[in-house]
């Protein structure tokens, strides 16, 4: 099995049956963590290369094991303590990397498109780690292969995301992914925080949380990201906690077994209360292992494609 | 030297005429048009089956002269400006140091006159180094020979400054060129705000932005009786505003740019950065707008914005890459592709729009016309040939444009600034 493609950029591009496949070579890699050799020679003697332009605990940890349990040679390059900082522009930055062979890039960036830039200017495979807005594909595909597993389906499920969507690569992902395979998807935060446009992609707009919890399946809950606010866009974080705190009460409008999942990291106390975060229904560590397996099934997919040009 | 262009079919609205003749052009100067000129001392062009317009004038480009030669120089731009048919050129001030100095503006028609391909009309700055808050000495630089005034690159943020722009100008009989744009609106922008900038993940920049300015600045030429001219009308929105300013006897004349009649914000989709220009690309329906607008007189003049960049500087992330596309070599075909082949506009009604009113609006005596007497700025047009550009085939030092292999017909075969060919170049 194998993507018929050199990168991963998006979730945009990808058909059902591709997302599907990926998905499906989920299971034998999770399995292996349970072993006390967690290890497969599948990747041995690819190098692997981690290009974050942004802080990252969960995708960049979560890239670097998933690439070590595949057996290859992985490099972190934190840009900070690289020549980024002498003003080296991102092509000459990949370029450098292809130059030393590198087979996989992972990138993270506060821009979106730049993985697109890397994927047109290289030949090595790009796998876009989050790029500015635009999207997040190995987050999106660690949540619905959460949501596949635990709910045994995804087609015809209600799923809410709520949040900053406007800002969200996270939830781009998780709209083209969800739609993709036929779920029900709402969105739900404050006007100024939701794209006016986000119902060309099919999914249903709820300014009020309550509204938006009824009877539904699965909660996806997005960090407010304070670090990408312009200003004006909601008044105070008190009154975002008034309106769009995921609390226990609120959720007595879901269905009982609603799943509450979080990308991390978590903002307790202002998206969403400790007492859901801790509380039987959120997945939220669940969707960090299944992290790992989902990138070592994407790695080995991607591995296997003969390079385009 | 003299030249005789034979048997073109001339179309020089100015003049009422459009018809098969032959134009004999003496000493700078179109000395007759009529059928059938024998003249044994003259150069003879044979123009059977092509069209012979007067020189087509770009009112609106950027020629980084002095301060970004690596992009352009008055020299690079001016040879572009004869490869796409152009005789005369608009110079923008936002150059470094600006155009808002006279020893400045001495200099680019000083080098121009050197070492310039085409002709080249400096625009100076409204303001002092186009920051929006004290006028330029206006005065002094219409006296060194500009003719209009423009802080493009930037709007004139604050009302009460380009109200007194406009009134202190109508003593010169200078036009206000407008970039129309809400700073405040657009910060941050890339591309324009709707469905491709929120799957791209790209922050928006608003048609409002445009519209809003647009609508102040036809307010405030009403207030002060100036003479108002929308630089890169790209919105629906500000077509119509200028439309019911003109019902209204408003002093406001208008421009666009090819790419604002031929792409759309979808071009945007692999974040490439020939794509991304200041207004952005918008929607069909603007297309549309804008063609109405062409074709019922509300919008005057067709010009580039030619605003080159290097490979360097363009070939990175999208909000990192500056805004600007080239334009002097395709305008000519885009015209012709998109407009004179699709009907939207006659041959007659085009060359309106590129030559008779740039003339008209920005008082060049002597230009915009082939009638004996004016100056002889002629370009003859293959309005047959079929070809695509590549990067190598750009004369522009930059090649920053989004129609590198796009179809296009209709082809400035030769170019005639001043009675002396400037294009082809002599070997």
């Amino acid at each position: 099995m194998t993507l018929q493609r050199k990168d991963l950029l998006g979730l945009e591009h990808l058909d059902a049956k591709e997302i599907e496949t990926i998905l499906n070579t989920v299971p034998p890699f999770k399995s292996l963590f349970t072993r006390s050799i967690k290890k497969v020679p599948t990747l041995r003697g690819k190098t692997v290369v981690n290009l974050f332009y942004e802080p990252s605990t969960r995708t960049r940890t979560s890239f670097e094991i998933a690439s070590k349990r595949l057996s290859a040679d992985v490099v972190n390059i934190s840009v900070a303590s690289s020549s980024v900082v002498k003003g080296e522009s991102l092509i000459d930055t990949g370029k450098t990397l292809e130059a030393m062979k590198a087979d996989i890039i992972i990138i993270r960036h506060g821009l979106a498109g730049a993985p697109a830039v890397l994927a047109r200017n290289l030949h090595a495979s790009i796998i876009n780690a989050g790029d500015g807005f635009h999207e997040h594909p190995s987050q999106g595909l660690l949540d619905l292969y959460t949501i596949r597993e635990k709910k045994k389906r995804l087609k015809g499920l209600k799923v809410l995301l709520v949040g900053d969507i406007l800002h969200s690569r996270v939830a781009k992902s998780n709209i083209w992914g969800l739609t993709k395979l036929g779920a029900e998807v709402r969105v739900s935060g404050p006007p100024t925080l939701i794209p006016s446009r986000i119902t060309d992609l099919g999914v249903k707009v709820f300014y009020n949380l309550d509204e938006a919890l009824k009877d539904v399946d699965v909660v996806n809950i997005l960090r407010i990201q304070l670090e990408r606010q312009q200003e004006n866009l909601f008044p105070s974080v008190h009154e975002y906690i008034e309106l769009y705190q995921v609390t226990a009460n609120r959720l007595r409008a879901a269905k009982p077994d609603v799943m509450i999942m979080h990308p991390g990291p978590m903002n307790r106390g202002i998206e969403i209360s400790s007492e859901v975060a801790d509380g039987p229904n959120a997945v939220i560590y669940e969707q960090v292992t299944n992290g790992i397996a989902v990138r070592m099934a994407i790695l080995y997919l991607l591995s296997g494609k003969k390079k385009a040009i | 030297m003299k030249i005789l262009i034979k048997g073109g079919k001339v179309v020089d609205p100015a003049a009422k005429f459009e018809g098969v003749t032959d134009v004999l052009v003496a000493d700078g100067r179109i000395a007759e048009v009529k059928a059938n000129i024998k003249d044994p001392d003259a150069l003879v062009i044979d123009a059977r089956g092509k069209i012979v317009v007067p020189g087509l004038i770009d009112i609106h480009t950027h020629l980084r002269e002095p301060g970004h030669e690596e992009e352009e120089t008055i020299a690079s731009g001016t040879k572009a400006a004869a490869h796409g048919g152009v005789t005369s050129i608009f110079c923008m001030p936002n150059t470094h140091p600006p155009l808002d100095n006279a020893p400045a503006v001495e200099f680019v028609l000083l080098k121009a006159q050197k070492e310039g391909h085409v002709n080249v009309f400096p625009i100076g700055c409204i303001t002092k180094n186009s920051a929006g808050e004290e006028l330029a000495e206006i005065g002094v630089l219409k006296k060194a020979g500009v003719i209009a005034v423009s802080d493009d690159g930037s709007p004139v943020m604050n009302s009460q400054v380009m109200r007194r722009a406009l009134q202190y100008t109508k003593m010169f009989n200078l036009p206000v060129i407008s970039h129309c744009e809400d700073k405040n609106l657009t910060k941050g922008g890339a591309m324009n705000d709707g469905h491709t900038s929120m799957v791209l993940g790209l922050r928006g920049i608003p048609k409002q932005a445009e519209e809003i300015m647009v609508s102040r600045d036809i307010m405030l030429a009403e207030l002060t009786g100036g003479h108002l001219h929308i630089a890169h009308v790209s919105t629906a929105g500000s077509v119509e505003l200028i439309r019911q300013a003109k019902a209204r006897k408003t002093n406001v004349t208008a421009e666009t740019c090819p790419h604002y009649f031929s792409l759309t914000d979808e071009e945007v989709k692999n974040y490439g950065t020939n794509t991304k220009m200041n207004p952005p690309l918008r929607s069909a329906e603007d297309i549309e707008a804008i063609k109405i607008g062409l074709a019922d007189g509300t919008i005057d003049c067709i010009c580039t914005d030619h605003a080159p960049h290097t490979e360097e500087e363009k070939n990175k992330e999208y909000d990192l890459a500056p805004f600007g596309i080239i334009g002097l070599e395709t305008m000519l075909g885009i015209t012709i592709t998109e407009l004179i082949e699709k009907k939207v506009l006659t041959w007659a009604q085009a060359v309106e729009k590129l030559a008779v009113n740039p003339a008209r609006i920005f008082g060049l005596a002597g230009r915009g016309t082939l009638k004996p007497g004016s100056i002889a700025d002629i370009t003859i047009i293959d309005p047959e040939r079929e070809y695509s550009f590549s990067e190598k085939d750009f004369v522009s030092k930059s090649k920053n444009s989004p129609f590198i292999g796009r179809k296009l017909k209709g082809f400035p075969e030769t170019t005639i600034v001043g009675g002396r060919i400037a294009w082809p170049l002599k070997e």
